[in-house]
């Protein structure tokens, strides 16, 4: 087993087995999480700055709660508190903190491409944490993770993948990975909110039509309504969308009998998931996710920072 | 595995191990007087095999089971060795590790760097009573003061050789040998369980 990266910037960089090497190495990972002392001095010594340009609570944490628990120290930069709103560059930004010999930057930002432009201002790892609607590799690591975990295997499954994909940047990932690693991938989503090539992304199928594919489905994923970007009415109403795409009790009849539900959170009850379905406690994964989330960013930067030829020093 | 070609001596076969593990488990039940309260922790990999030999005589001797557990270090290392394997290995722990009498297993000891990393594991997993080592091989070249408790042979050697255990559960054959490694392929400090992961 190797990896070999110096960046997470985009799933379509990782092959079947570089995502293997993550996930199998995060299970290390849940023992250190499940102890009295859940730190371990892997990462000793290595500097970290979680860039956040744009608001995210779990996501930061998650990187933030990794990063301790491997024993890096680190620094949150970002936000309102940064100096971009006084002008800076992202650029300038990124130079100045780089002068402080740091290790990994971790980057949140709301224009797709932020991430990759940091690497041209450093010579640290960079890690994607989400920009604007394109990638957000760790969430679609963490949720082969967690269908993995509960199901044994990722090759074969059909996933459906239900909401609002085209403003998703979840979606931008985790695709391309349930792709690469087999799984078969359908979205299901009114046209108005399937992006233009699906195909691209590597999806499988795309329908309007949920009750005829969810009988089929072993993963039922479900988006947020993501109501702060739905400036230009995709659809009617929130409650004719709960009705026609709406994971609720009413419809737990047409799924297999072990199919899980997953969502990348938060989640809108009553919208796209009902509190039955959301809390179900055999096909809820949701709170696993978060779980997983943490072994998973922990297994990122430990294979991206961890030994002397691996990462940065190389 | 490494081809015989380099193969420069065997300084154990499977019946001087064997001996060597049923000394070291009278010694560890003479040191503790008897099993109470004690824990062996193998380091992974064929520290936990051993750990699981010696268990069985404990047994055989005592007549009682006594508590064995894995313990994988990668994330304790100070040195490069991970970036040619990043994957860690299971831990097992059996118990509250507080109060009890910990004998941490290894195949090989030589730099000492792989111990001083299991002491600082064990010390994450709780307070032992005291912490010893048995190893089966003592090769010298220590560059930590640190020593072991129970040892199953001595066996000079030079820092150009490797020195490695095989055993009948994972290499279908149970021995102690002695390698040629040229200067290239040198690692600096042993590698975790020989050389092998």
């Amino acid at each position: 087993m190797s990896f070999n990266h110096k960046h997470l910037l985009s799933m379509n960089d990782l092959s079947e087995s570089d995502i293997m090497t993550i996930l199998e190495n995060a299970v290390m990972f849940e023992e250190v999480n499940r102890r009295r002392i859940k730190k371990v001095p892997a990462l000793r010594g290595r500097t970290v700055v979680n860039m956040f340009f744009e608001p995210s609570t779990r996501t930061r944490t998650s990187f933030e709660l990794a990063e301790k628990r491997l024993s890096c120290d680190t620094i949150n930069a970002g936000g309102s508190s940064s100096s971009t709103v006084k002008g800076e560059s992202l650029g300038d930004t990124i130079m100045t903190l780089d002068a402080y010999n740091v290790d990994c930057f971790v980057v949140r930002h709301k224009y797709a491409g932020a991430a990759k432009l940091v690497t041209q201002y450093t010579d640290a790892c960079v890690i994607d944490a989400g920009d604007g609607k394109h990638q957000h590799p760790t969430q679609a690591l963490l949720d082969l993770y967690s269908i993995w975990r509960r199901k044994g295997t990722l090759e074969g499954l059909k996933v459906g993948i239900v909401g609002d994909i085209a403003h998703s940047r979840v979606c931008g990932s985790l695709i391309r990975g349930l792709h690469t690693v087999g799984a078969h991938v359908t979205l299901i989503a009114p046209a108005t909110l399937l992006p233009a090539r699906p195909d691209v992304m590597g999806a499988d199928a795309t329908t309007p039509f949920f009750d005829d594919v969810l009988p089929e489905l072993d993963v039922v994923y479900m988006l947020r309504v993501q109501q702060e970007r739905l400036e230009n009415s995709p659809f009617p109403s929130l409650r004719e969308y709960s009705l026609l795409y709406g994971l609720n009790k009413s419809r737990e009849h047409l799924m297999k009998k072990d199919a899980i539900i997953c969502h990348p959170g938060p989640i809108n009850r009553g919208v796209e998931l009902d509190s039955y379905m959301a809390d179900h406690p055999e096909r809820s994964v949701i709170l696993d996710q978060v779980f997983g989330g943490l072994c998973v960013r922990m297994s990122v930067l430990y294979l991206l920072l961890g030994g002397a030829e691996n990462g940065i020093s190389a | 595995m490494r081809d015989d070609s380099r193969l420069k001596s065997v300084v154990m076969d499977a019946q001087e191990v064997d001996r060597s593990l049923t000394r070291i488990a009278h010694q560890i039940l003479e040191t503790n007087h008897g099993a109470d309260d004690v824990v062996l922790l193998g380091i992974v990999t064929r520290g936990d095999n051993l750990a699981r030999r010696l268990a069985d005589k404990i047994r055989d001797i005592e007549g009682r089971e006594v508590s064995v557990g894995s313990l994988d270090i990668t994330f304790y290392r100070d040195d490069g060795a991970l970036a040619a394997s990043p994957m860690a290995m299971p831990t097992q722990i059996p118990a509250d590790l507080t109060g009890k009498k910990v004998v941490l297993v290894d195949d090989v000891l030589y730099t000492g760097r792989t111990i001083r990393c299991a002491l600082d594991a064990v010390m994450d997993y709780g307070r032992p009573r005291c912490i010893q080592l048995a190893v089966l091989v003592d090769r010298g070249h220590r560059e930590l003061p640190i020593r072991a408790d129970y040892v199953g042979k001595n066996v000079p050697s030079s820092r150009d050789e490797s020195v490695k255990l095989f055993l009948e559960e994972v290499d279908s054959e149970t021995s102690v040998k002695i390698f040629d490694v040229s200067p290239g392929e040198h690692v600096g400090s042993a590698p975790v369980g020989g050389d092998q992961r």
